[in-house]
């Protein structure tokens, strides 16, 4: 597949690379993009919510179910071979995808909200008790805030929260004055689904550790757009979801360092996790089986599998690059609208680009941009505590994947213009 | 398809621009938040009830277009009324909201409310302009806590 191609000529106001990056090809991969909605081709700018899948993916998945369907790990027969040798290969990837030193260290779950609760019941209650503290940030996802909720209400611990910036950054000056011999936990997002901000992750990964506190790092929605290195980062957990990775939905992993997993109870009991059991007493599973009980999301790990592949081809550089394109130039556009306010301004951002219009709900913004094509999200994203320290009740959002045009911006403002016109403010 | 007028009419742009008794009740006897963790929008409804009548309304709160002025055409419905009329309209709303009964039907009866009947082709808003009309049965009843459309 080439998605490479020379370009001779970039126009104004769009910093065009030295390689452009071949899009109309690339949107030949996703037959979702095709369709029209609303009698209009669908604009779809919700990638931070799910992003959409390529054919690839999806053929794996129809491969999977109508050619090697079996169960794993178990089979002597040729279907249960090929089955496991598939699923197992899809671990191989994430493995491959995260730089994690081993497949001992690349635990399949259902996305990251399950990565963090796991980490969270069996890391959290073994090791954590009355009195110490786990730190998160002001701009967490309600899926990085209640399982350490959760986990205090069990152990007695208490949350401590580091506080964020008007643009939206991390105030690391904060983050260090709370970082005490009390620490026992550091949960941090990668990068924010409601404000796009990239957190310094290796700074805060190094200043947990010079108290030899543990780090968790959301990787939700940063891993679609730059390469993570968990040895390079040296961060102790890592969790990214598939379905924002052009895999299914269903399906993550946990990288966590092997001996943390090691010394970790199982998180649920049950088939596949297992070595020996008997009524008296039963033989945990060998990493990272030790996490995985019952029979999992085979197709998800395959999918999964095929969507890192794609991700590969078209590499995570190049396709970061043009997502910070469109996003400057989004910004930009948006930015002229009157009476438009964009939350989140970090310096370093992923492209989520989150906002208001003065007099206009984002709910209202979302539905007339619907009758436009164009697909985004409104409303709190899962991160309330987030839109009480901007002092809105909800925002607009748009978040974009490599697969969008400079043209579907476009298409967005002037669906702004529609929002205004109905609004007549 | 189902036009962007059918859901923004010029009545619906106005009671959300200027909502109606907009105001908190400080004489209120009966009260309830409506919440919709969908969206953001939170509504407190106050109420002042007295044999049987709603004698004063008013509410407070943020919210899309659709929750506002649905909230805002039910208060300036419901002044004056019996518990009763309020209940027996909150049945009637909801059908009309979920397309359960002929929009041009109920048009003479419902009055104003029939500004909400294009809610119906846009299910994704249906919560945002019953939110009020749950919080209102919330109130009538008299029920603690927050109501939640979820």
């Amino acid at each position: 597949m080439t998605v490479l191609r020379e370009v001779k000529s970039a126009p104004q106001s769009w910093a065009e690379p030295e390689v452009a990056f071949d899009v109309a090809r690339i949107r030949q991969d996703f037959p979702i993009l095709a369709q029209r909605v609303h009698g209009k081709p669908l604009v779809y700018l919700d990638n931070a919510a799910t992003a959409q899948k390529p054919q690839s993916v999806i053929d794996a998945i129809q491969r999977y179910y109508s050619v090697e369907n079996s169960n794993i790990h178990r089979g002597v027969h040729f279907l249960s071979e090929r089955a496991t040798e598939a699923y197992e290969g899809g671990r191989i990837k994430a493995q491959r995808f995260l730089n994690a030193s081993s497949t001992r260290e690349t635990v399949f779950v259902r996305g990251t909200t399950e990565g963090i609760n796991l980490v969270a019941q069996s890391y959290g209650r073994r090791f954590l008790k009355e009195g110490d503290e786990i730190i998160i940030t002001a701009m967490e996802h309600h899926s990085n805030i209640v399982p350490w909720q959760m986990l205090c209400e069990q152990v007695g611990a208490r949350l401590q929260v580091v506080p964020i910036n008007h643009d939206g950054e991390l105030l690391v000056d904060e983050y260090r004055r709370l970082l005490n011999e009390r620490t026992k936990l550091v949960s941090v997002a990668h990068v924010s689904n409601a404000l796009g901000t990239i957190n310094p992750i290796k700074q805060i990964i190094e200043m947990a550790h010079s108290y030899n506190v543990p780090v968790v790092v959301d990787g939700a929605q940063a891993a679609p757009h730059m390469k993570v290195d968990v040895q390079d980062l040296d961060c102790d957990f890592y969790v990214f979801s598939g379905h924002k990775l052009y895999g299914p939905t269903g399906i993550g992993v946990l990288y966590g360092k092997e001996a943390l997993l090691e010394a970790m109870p199982p998180y649920q009991g049950g088939g596949d996790m297992i070595s020996l059991v008997t009524f008296e007493k039963t033989h945990y599973n060998v990493l990272p089986f030790k996490f995985e009980a019952g029979t999992p999301h085979i197709a998800g790990g395959i999918g999964l599998g095929a969507a890192i592949d794609y991700v590969n081809r078209i590499g995570l550089d190049a396709a970061g690059a043009h997502e910070q394109n469109l996003l400057e130039y989004a910004t930009r556009a948006l930015s002229a609208i009157d009476g438009l306010r964009i939350i989140g301004t970090a310096k370093e951002k992923a492209s989520v680009l989150s906002f208001v219009l003065e007099g206009v709900h984002p709910h209202d913004i979302g539905t007339i941009l619907d009758r436009e094509g164009i697909a985004i999200r409104a409303g709190h994203h899962c991160a309330m505590p987030v839109m009480q320290r901007f002092g809105v009740p909800a925002t607009a959002r748009a978040s974009f994947a490599f697969y969008n045009t400079k043209e579907e911006v476009d298409a967005l403002v002037k669906a702004m213009d529609k929002v205004i016109e109905v609004f007549g403010s | 398809m189902t036009d962007l007028t059918d859901l923004y009419q010029e009545v619906i742009l106005d009671h959300n621009r200027s909502p109606r008794n907009f105001k908190k009740l400080e004489d209120a006897n009966r009260t309830a938040d409506g919440y919709n963790p969908l969206c953001g929008d939170h509504f407190t409804l106050y109420l002042k009830v007295e044999d049987g009548v709603i004698r004063d309304i008013g509410f407070q709160g943020a919210g899309c277009a659709i929750s506002k002025a649905s909230s805002s055409i039910m208060t300036a419905s419901l002044i004056g009324k019996s518990v009763a009329y309020a209940e027996a309209l909150f049945d009637r709303v909801h059908k009309m909201l979920t397309g359960g009964s002929s929009a041009t039907a109920d048009a003479e009866e419902l009055g104003k409310l029939a500004v909400l009947s294009g809610v119906a082709n846009f299910p994704a808003r249906v919560k945002c302009a019953s939110l009020s009309w749950h919080t209102l049965r919330a109130a009538l009843k008299d029920e603690q806590g927050v109501t939640s459309t979820e």
